[in-house]
């Protein structure tokens, strides 16, 4: 496994993932993804779904990826690396492999629509066949490639311009879907949630879902400068304002059982100020929709309860 | 290593199995499948194969075909033989991933059974699925029985993945009338369908971890075009070539002769029907019939509907004077697809003749001998007056009152 000792070393410790792409400057996507692939020295089998970050990282004739990389569609992601691991396995049965004696890693990256809502089934469906491949979704809660519509990620109360704020409404009606839940529920090996800020939890777990045999599902925090309305360089400050005050828990559940939160803020901070710091639930901070605030924080409290019984408790 | 099977020189096999041995002979690498009616037995009997040692590759039983399809192009992209089929809605839920495997230029075979599309609802045979994915770059192959289902399958695999064409290939056979109904199958032996075929020359592949290759770029309104018109000009220009060689290639190995246009008494017909699938042989038989009472009938027989074989299909018509082209798919609002393209065909040559439409075997309704006399019947009435006299689109077996439009 490779071996990481600090931050200056890790940010430059590979380049399969060039800076020289389309995303947003301040864009949380590329530094989840360089966190990925910066965390192993293993040959990788690469895709990802129609959004952000396929769009602005394979612009022919340029391409991002110093590693092979597919795109299908907005749902597929998941299948398309799923039908490579086959075709690994059964050219290794045929010994037609040109390099037998090296083992890749196949990786599909999807954006919180086409995780949480488009390309659910694909996903749960190779989840269930158990091909050794790892999902990470980038989840800005928006679908952001296409203008901020709302996502069955998008968190209650935020304005999206499919649930947009006004006079009568508040914006998005529905509570954010528990994708960490339902993906451990199909009995993966690992499961977690990460954030980009928290960098060293990120490697840990990136490792370990790759040490893992099977179906790996990795929920990453993507703060979108774009629709979650916050200045460029201000995405790992509103990251941090994220983890601080356990709106983004960081966890991970083994084997569809085992839970462990892995990080424990030393001192958790309101959600007030996480919402705050962000364009999209600015209107919240209005008398007439304030109360949503604490309705917020609740909800988080509530969350952050269960996750430690679930821990204690083992299930 | 796979076992291999001893088969007799002629197996009685309806067109599904004969598919699936096809596929076994070419050893697929990764069939990535999802079930529908009627071709469902094609991906049983390759699991069965599996199940048995009869071969090596990965079988991945998908949720959807949506997932079949890009399990497909994932394995392909991969590098290795590749194959799957389907019919009908599952076509229909295929058809966004048909246009990334031709556009990505990656070597599948897909068998489609041809069915029906709902609604309503209905299992049995007729080309509305086949048309649904005429213009999504694949080649596509008609088989008219189960040895031509078998057969045709090799040829799909050696021109789809020869390296300079690189298109995945579909062979089209009718649902039940040719997926279903067991006849005696000329067979070749495993080592002999294998070497024909010939062991995959994988090509950018991803799995070639020293050479990382970018599959599925975006490109909007500078690149587009090109690859577009790159894409058309490899079908247009390599692939009817290819086609020819491998039938060739074929007939030397085995002794069966394809064509990509197929002629019945053509050579002096006066009158004849264009048609592609079952009909054709049904087609053939009449003729042989009218022939003896002195009436010069012919049919011609599509065998490569993608890429469209404007100059043989010219070739073949260029001298008749009346002509049914038969649609088996619902026309929905226009002339039916083999009449418009026929129709483009034969102007483009300057031939000038009475073309006419007939709509028939929707859902399965049979399309009788007696139903193709009344064609001929009307053919040979247009000739005789020298412009039509019946109408320009007809439904052939309809219930009820007659209908005929324009
Ligand atoms: C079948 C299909 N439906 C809709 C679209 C349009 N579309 C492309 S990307 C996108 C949203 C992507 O959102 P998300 O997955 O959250 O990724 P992000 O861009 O936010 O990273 C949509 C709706 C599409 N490409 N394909
Ligand atoms: S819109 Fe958001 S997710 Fe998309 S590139 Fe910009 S910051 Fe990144």
């Amino acid at each position: 496994m490779k071996k990481i000792k600090n931050l200056k070393e890790f940010s430059t410790s590979a380049d399969r993932f060039e800076g020289a792409n389309l995303l947003c400057p301040g864009c949380a996507h590329s530094i989840i993804v360089r966190e990925v692939l910066n965390a192993t020295n293993d040959d990788l089998i690469l895709a990802a779904s129609t959004g952000c970050l396929e769009v602005c990282t394979a612009v022919y004739p340029y391409t991002s990826w110093d590693a092979s990389w597919i795109h299908i569609g907005f749902e597929n992601g998941s299948t398309a690396v799923a039908g490579a691991e086959a075709m690994y396995k059964a050219l290794k049965t045929k010994g037609r492999l040109k390099q037998p004696d090296r083992v890749p890693k196949f990786v599909a990256f999807g954006g919180d629509g086409a995780t949480y809502d488009i390309g659910f089934q694909w996903i749960s469906g190779c989840f269930e066949r158990g091909h050794n491949m790892m999902y990470v979704c980038l989840d800005n809660e928006v679908y952001a490639n296409t203008g901020g519509q709302r996502s069955s990620s998008t968190p209650i109360g935020s304005s999206a311009t499919t649930s947009p704020a006004g006079r009568t409404s508040y914006g998005e009606k529905m509570n954010k879907k528990d994708m960490v839940a339902i993906m451990a529920a199909h009995g993966a090996p690992y499961v977690a949630q990460v954030a980009p800020n928290k960098w060293k939890d990120m490697v840990a777990k990136i490792q370990k879902g790759f040490a893992a045999e099977g179906p790996v599902y990795i929920n990453a925090m993507s703060a979108c400068t774009t629709e979650w309305k916050f200045s460029p360089e201000d995405t790992i400050a509103v990251s941090d304002l994220a983890t601080d005050s356990l709106v983004f828990p960081l966890y991970e559940i083994v084997n569809g059982t085992e839970l462990n939160i892995t990080y424990r803020p030393k001192n958790i901070i309101p959600v007030r100020d996480y919402l705050g710091a962000q364009g999209r639930f600015k209107h919240l901070f209005t008398k007439q929709y304030e109360y949503l605030i604490d309705e917020w924080q609740t909800r988080v409290d509530a969350k952050w309860v269960q996750l430690q019984r679930r821990e204690e408790a083992r299930v | 290593m796979a076992e291999s099977m001893e088969l007799r020189d002629i197996e009685v096999w309806d067109g599904n199995f004969a598919a699936a041995q096809a596929l076994r002979q070419a050893q697929v690498d990764v069939v990535a499948a999802y079930p529908i009616t009627p071709s469902t037995a094609i991906v049983e009997g390759y699991a069965n194969f599996k199940a048995n040692g009869y071969v090596d590759g990965e079988f991945v039983m998908v949720e959807s075909e949506h997932a079949a399809m890009s399990g497909c192009i994932g394995a392909a992209a991969a590098g290795g033989r590749v194959a799957t089929a389907t019919s009908s809605q599952g076509y229909a839920l295929m058809v966004e991933t048909l246009y990334s495997a031709s556009g990505m230029r990656l070597p599948i075979v897909l068998n489609v059974v041809n069915r029906a599309l709902g609604a309503p609802l209905n299992v049995n045979c007729d080309h509305s699925d086949m048309y649904l994915g005429r213009d999504s770059g694949w080649i596509q192959l008609n088989a008219y029985n189960p040895q031509h289902a078998y057969d045709l399958n090799f040829i799909a695999f050696k021109v789809s993945e020869d390296h300079d064409v690189r298109l995945p290939a579909m062979v089209h056979q009718d649902g039940f009338l040719s997926s279903h109904t067991a006849q005696g199958v000329h067979t070749l032996s495993d080592e002999v369908a294998y070497n024909f075929v010939g062991e995959y020359q994988p090509m950018n592949d991803m799995l070639d971890l020293d050479h990382p290759v970018t599959h599925g770029v975006q490109t909007e309104e500078d690149w587009h075009y090109e690859h577009k018109a790159r894409q058309h000009h490899a079908l247009m220009s390599k692939v009817l070539p290819k086609i020819q060689e491998a039938f060739d290639a074929f007939e030397t190995l085995s002794g069966r002769r394809y064509n990509i246009v197929e002629t019945h008494q053509m050579d002096d017909a006066d009158i004849a029907v264009v048609c592609m699938g079952t009909s054709v042989e049904t087609a053939m038989e009449v003729v042989n019939e009218l022939r003896a009472t002195g009436i010069k009938a012919g049919v011609v027989g599509i065998r490569v509907i993608r890429p469209w074989p404007l100059e043989q299909i010219a070739d073949a018509l260029k001298n008749v004077k009346a002509i049914g082209a038969l649609d088996r798919s619902s026309p929905n609002g226009a002339m039916g697809m083999l009449y418009n393209e026929v129709a483009g065909t034969l102007f483009n040559a300057g031939v000038q003749t009475i073309l006419t439409d007939y709509v028939y075997g929707l859902g399965g309704r049979d399309l009788t001998k007696a139903h193709l006399v009344q064609i001929f019947n009307d053919l040979k009435a247009n000739m005789d007056a020298g412009k039509p006299t019946t109408p320009l689109q007809q439904f052939i077996g309809l219930r009820g009152p007659k209908l005929s439009f324009f």
